[in-house]
């Protein structure tokens, strides 16, 4: 077990830089999360951490020791592919033992690890099948089994859950978090699905474009963001970004949205943005679930408006609507007995204990 | 008529459910109709060899009906299979195509393994430069190929020229490049992921062309074993070129220089012959049909 | 992207330094190993195919003695002989009318067997090919048996339907003709196994939209079969094409080029000057007029394939 450390990583293609400069620390026993859009370094990322690319500058330390030039085989890691990559012409159980055959391991040795991996992993009854008899969730199991055989420092996972149907990746969500709380390694596992980021990982790292956005607990991300891409891309429905400018009115402030439509902030908020520039062009960064119905006695800072509504997606224990407001196509969350109907309008209110404000041309949450 | 034989599931427009079976079954019908005559066509020939084979040199000349077996023997294969001779071509064949087989598999499977996962300068050329190689006949090269191996018997001493091994030199020329060819194609459809899997499990390239491609690509290097066996048993203009004492033919070119004397054809024996150097790539073909197959569509074979 | 995955075993941990160098000198030494692997490869093609292609031009230059060097004097020569223009006219005859014939009949034959029931496809793909598993030296000769002369199976059969005798073999028409149908015989079942193959690959939901749109069967073959089979028509062709251009064992033992040099193709031509005549710059230069038919087929395959890898991508 050993922690994993990135300085300044680069790595450039003849022409396209995929990573462009990435400090991360990653301490022992750590579950750590890459997400990211396609493209965006993630796996280039993790591949370096595996060796399966060479870096084109930085360094990148594995349980302190520096190991840009030492082949995979020797950095002591265990991978989990998108695809399995289980070899298709040899039993589970010989999958699972390829690596430590090839070290020559003693062959009791090796059966009990394997026994042991394919108990943790409920697959000992398919331990003489081919991976061809196997479906898709056990192939995965098979390919977690041959990571821990190993006993590895590091797992690293490369989008794992991506070819399972949906039902089956909750599933083996859940049964990889359980594998990481028994074995305790460290792991860094690259998604580009922020659900599983979030539901997995002790530490997110939001990565866009090469670098990395910002790096913390979910709830971090999620209550906190940095950015206004780490905003949009963590939550589901993403939030909601509206054109908006602050006013002055008496003591307080007012964030003003159309010329019809303006909210007057909580104090405490008021005071928070007191030192942005009035004229600053800014975003407000809203989560659906801080657009809802309005209810008898809203508490303070809930401010009412109407919409008519264009769309609306009963998910049974709400209800999302979608409307426009000056372009922008808004979504909210409302109870199923809100009354909601598409081309109707409906009064809404808009929480705004909980807005973000966003600088519109940095894109950095103030 | 036609017209039915490719129409299944054509929409009627007429409501009728009984015309559109009635037309399915006489699609195929007609289908099997047709069938039936491309397999005569088909079938004629090694069926008239084998009727031949089993007829005495009495029957073979006489006015009967020439499609029947009305005295069956087997004196031909008798005579044959104790021919000393028969048996050297016989011997000269299977020895050429092992040893030809094994060359290829040793040039190609390692050459095709580089090419298709360890790129090098030039490995794009090169593997453009195999396939247009494999689109070279043989009917161009045996005349130079010829003189080369004169002039390389003046210099050395070694001669080449009327030996079977010469064969076994030549023959990896029209093995080789479409066993390379073929095993690329194959190499190349194994996921990137799973050698990467192997490296981390701590294999070497080596180890991972031995422990992880060739199992894998099992069935392609049974196709290529295949191809490569039956290009060489089949083969008739180099060994018509570079043999010629009985004693170094292989068993296409035997049959033919020994049986036919003269003008005189001794048919019966001649098709008994026939019949037994057409047997190990029938015989090959009837258990690993689908093996066959799956060599003929991978890489567009000659034809 | 792959290439990082064979780092050979020899690189060590250069621990705190900072060197580059020791990963590059073992992608070098990956490089090198994989020049090695296929250095017999191109050991094998340099000498026995490349070498000899180019020797056969500088044989072609030489007289018969091959002591003299006398340039396109050999060509000079063919160019005035009659037997080589037959030559030429009956190698364009038979190559062209073979591949033809075999691509309809592959083409014909191949919707046949994909119109019946899965279950019995294999048994009649597998009768059908084997004319192609037979090696065609000896099937010619069961084919030279049933054209013989005197006992010729196909003409005791005529007899009855008061046709023939046919010369065979022994009219120069004739004998043309059963080159040709010999070749195609051969060369058929190969065509047959590859569109076979093709048609299976075509996606049955286009038929059947193509049905939606009232398309009837020639339409759709017209516009759904022939379009996703055209790379492998093309493919098939021209390597038909090469073949049959170059075809020699066929020619060789039916007729062996006769009668009155009729049936001769380039090869069987070229092995009777060049071999049997002792005259190998001749022969040569015989074999050296497929190479412009030959470079052109093959120029096409090669943008077909490139094309099928392009799309397969």
């Amino acid at each position: 077990m050993a922690d994993v450390s990135l300085r300044k990583v680069i790595k450039r293609y003849e022409d396209v830089e995929a990573v462009r400069g990435i400090d991360l620390d990653i301490a022992d026993h750590e579950f750590v999360v890459l997400v990211g859009p396609s493209g965006c370094g993630k796996s280039t990322t993790l591949r370096m951490i595996a060796g399966l690319e060479d870096i084109t500058g930085g360094d990148i330390m594995i349980g302190g020791d520096l190991v840009n030039d030492v082949p995979p085989k020797d950095r002591d890691i265990a991978m989990v592919f998108q695809n399995y990559a289980l070899y298709p012409h040899m039993t589970v159980a010989e999958n699972m033992s390829f690596g430590l055959r090839l070290k020559h391991y003693p062959k009791a040795e090796i059966r009990s690890r394997v026994d042991e991996a394919a108990r943790m992993l409920d697959i000992a009854e398919l331990i003489d099948r081919k991976p061809k008899q196997l479906s898709g969730g056990q192939r995965q199991r098979v390919a977690m089994g041959r990571a821990i055989v190993r006993n590895p420092k590091v797992f690293l996972f490369d989008e794992p859950l991506s070819n399972l149907d949906a039902k089956l990746r909750v599933q083996m969500r859940i049964e990889i978090k359980k594998v990481h709380q028994k074995v305790r390694t460290t792991t860094v596992y690259v998604t580009h699905d922020q659900v599983e980021a979030m539901t997995l990982a002790d530490r997110v790292v939001v990565m866009n474009k090469g670098r990395i956005e910002q790096i913390g607990t979910p709830n971090d991300l999620y209550h906190h963001p940095a950015t206004r891409f780490v905003a949009g891309f963590i939550g589901s429905p993403a939030m909601n970004f509206i054109p908006c400018r602050l006013e002055d009115s008496g003591g307080g402030l007012n964030i003003r949205l159309t010329d019809r439509i303006a909210f007057p902030l909580p104090p405490a908020r008021a005071a928070r943005y007191q030192g942005v520039t009035r004229t600053d062009r800014l975003l407000l960064g809203l989560r659906p679930e801080h657009i809802a119905e309005l209810k008898a006695h809203p508490e303070p800072g809930i401010e009412p408006f109407e919409a008519v509504l264009d769309v609306t997606e009963p998910m049974g224990m709400e209800t999302l609507v979608y409307f426009t407001l000056e372009g922008a196509q808004i979504c909210g969350r409302v109870s199923p007995n809100a009354g909601a109907r598409a081309g109707e309008p409906l009064r809404l209110a808009v929480d705004l204990n909980n807005i973000h404000l966003l600088n519109e041309v940095t894109g950095a949450v103030i | 008529m036609t017209s039915m034989v490719i129409d299944k599931g054509a929409p009627t427009r007429a409501v009728k459910y009984r015309s559109v079976s009635r037309d399915r079954t006489w699609a195929l019908r007609w289908s099997y109709f047709f069938l039936v005559l491309f397999a005569i066509f088909s079938l004629v020939p090694p069926f008239y060899m084998l009727i031949t084979s089993l007829k005495g040199s009495t029957e073979i000349s006489a006015a009967t009906n020439p499609w029947w077996v009305f005295h069956p023997t087997l004196e031909n294969y008798v005579k044959l299979l104790t021919s000393n001779q028969f048996l050297i071509f016989f011997r000269n064949s299977a020895l050429v195509s092992i040893l030809v087989v094994t060359i290829t598999m040793l040039i190609s499977v390692p050459a095709a393994f580089a090419l298709a996962r360890m790129r090098f300068w030039g490995s794009a050329t090169l593997a453009t430069g195999v396939f247009l190689t494999y689109l070279i006949p043989d009917s161009l090269l045996f005349l130079p190929l010829f003189k080369m191996f004169a002039v390389f018997d003046n210099f050395t001493g070694i001669q080449l020229i009327n030996r079977w091994y010469a064969l076994v030199i030549v023959y990896p020329t029209l093995t080789v490049p479409f066993c390379t060819w073929i095993m690329i194609g194959y190499f190349a459809s194994i996921p990137k992921e799973l050698d990467e899997a192997a490296v981390i499990d701590g294999a070497s390239w080596f180890q991972t062309l031995t422990r992880i491609f060739i199992p894998v690509a099992l069935p392609g290097l049974i196709a290529a074993t295949i191809f490569a066996f039956t290009v060489s048993w089949a083969q008739f203009l180099y060994p018509l070129v570079f043999t010629t004492s009985t004693d170094q033919l292989v068993l296409p070119v035997g049959i033919i220089t020994t049986l036919i004397k003269g003008d005189v054809y001794n048919w019966g024996q001649i098709m008994t012959g026939a019949l037994l150097g057409a047997a190990p790539p029938l015989i090959i073909y009837a258990f690993l049909m689908d093996y066959y197959i799956a060599g003929l569509t991978a890489g567009a074979t000659k034809g | 992207m792959v290439d990082v995955a064979f780092q050979p075993n020899g690189v060590v941990a250069a621990r705190a330094t900072r060197k580059r160098s020791s990963l590059r000198t073992a992608l070098k030494r990956k490089s090198t190993a994989a020049f090695l692997m296929t250095l017999p490869l191109i050991l094998l093609i340099g000498i026995l195919v490349i070498y000899p292609a180019f020797y056969s031009l500088h044989l072609a230059t030489l007289n018969k003695s091959m002591q003299h060097f006398v340039g396109i004097g050999n060509f000079q020569f063919l160019f005035n002989r009659e037997t080589f223009w037959l030559v030429v006219e009956q190698s364009c005859i038979f190559a062209i009318s073979a591949v033809i014939f075999k691509a309809l009949i592959g083409f014909i034959v191949a919707h046949f067997v994909h119109n019946i029931p899965a279950k019995g496809q294999r048994k009649w793909r597998g009768m059908l090919l084997v004319p192609w598993v037979i090696p065609p030296a000896m099937s010619t000769l069961a084919w030279l048996w049933l054209f013989d002369p005197s006992y010729s199976a196909f003409n005791y059969t005529l007899s009855f339907f008061g046709l023939g005798p046919i010369s065979w073999l022994g009219d120069p028409n004739w004998a043309r003709f059963s080159v040709i149908l010999v070749n195609i015989w051969y060369g058929a079942p190969f065509f047959m196994i590859m569109y076979l193959a093709s048609l299976k690959s075509v996606p049955e939901q286009l038929y059947e939209a193509a049905a939606i749109d009232g398309a009837n069967w020639w339409q759709r073959i017209w516009y759904v079969t022939l379009p996703m089979m055209r790379n492998i028509i093309a493919i098939t062709t021209l390597f038909s094409l090469i073949v049959t251009f170059a075809n020699f064992d066929i020619t060789r033992i039916l007729t062996a080029g006769g009668p009155l040099d009729h049936t001769h193709l380039f090869a069987t031509w070229a092995f009777k000057v060049g071999i049997e005549g002792s005259d190998l710059p001749l022969g040569a230069s015989v074999s050296l007029f497929m190479v412009p038919i030959l470079a052109i087929a093959a120029v096409f395959i090669l943008r077909d394939i490139n094309k099928r890898g392009n799309e397969a991508s």
